[in-house]
């Protein structure tokens, strides 16, 4: 078995600014709907929630490969455990990777949010490809 | 490339790329993710840009090389200004 790792850091206060330029424009290209209800507008939550998905793309090797911000999906369960759901271009990339699964870890507070993505696959031959 | 469309590049790159340094020190094919543009931040300049030059980005463009430079972000809007008009 292989793991990859990605990592991420958003600082709340650029959400906050991207929300104040773009507003909805920022939202619906960047997050599932399901992820802005979750969020409820609020900058921390949604920082984590980017920041999961630039990890999962760092995890994928994602590199050249273009992927809809919208097709990495970030869920919360109601004990608050966080995990990642792909579709689109990101599924198919995960797929085409090899990659069998994913675990995410988030934590967030007023200055910065954090993620952090492992990937884990069957033994493949794509190693040593560049990382974002 | 097209002078205009570069200086508006850049002005979208300095109001919205959190650069770490002047965008007018970098050459057009300098590094901006090393020169401090985080991914978040260029979803700022993507929206900025299309904003600015009334285009839309299409997903097949959304990967991390189309806005790693200054030649490459003033090709990809060139060429969907072409497509446009």
């Amino acid at each position: 078995m292989t793991v990859r790792i990605g990592i991420d850091l958003v600082c709340p206060d650029e959400v906050r600014e991207s929300l104040s330029i773009h507003g909805e424009r920022y939202l619906e290209r960047i997050y599932t709907r399901e992820e802005r209800v979750d969020a409820a507008g609020d900058p921390a939550r949604l920082a984590a929630v980017f920041a999961a998905k630039e990890a999962t793309m760092k995890a994928l090797l994602a590199g050249e490969q273009p992927v809809d911000w919208r097709s990495i999906s970030v869920r919360r369960d109601p004990a608050g455990r966080a995990s990642v759901r792909l579709t689109g271009t990101a599924h198919a990339l995960a797929r085409s990777a090899g990659v069998e699964a994913l675990s995410v870890t988030l934590s967030h507070n007023r200055h910065l949010a954090a993620a952090v993505v492992v990937a884990t696959k069957a033994d493949g031959d794509d190693e040593g490809r560049g990382t974002r | 490339m097209n002078d205009r469309l570069a200086s508006e590049v850049r002005r979208v790159l300095r109001e919205h790329a959190r650069l770490a340094v002047d965008v007018d020190t970098l050459d057009d094919h300098a590094d901006l993710f090393r020169a401090g543009m985080s991914s978040h931040a260029s979803v700022n300049v993507m929206l900025a840009l299309e904003d600015t030059f009334d285009i839309e980005f299409p997903d097949s463009m959304l990967k991390r090389s189309m806005f790693e430079t200054v030649a490459g972000i003033a090709a990809a809007v060139g060429q969907l200004d072409a497509q446009a008009a």
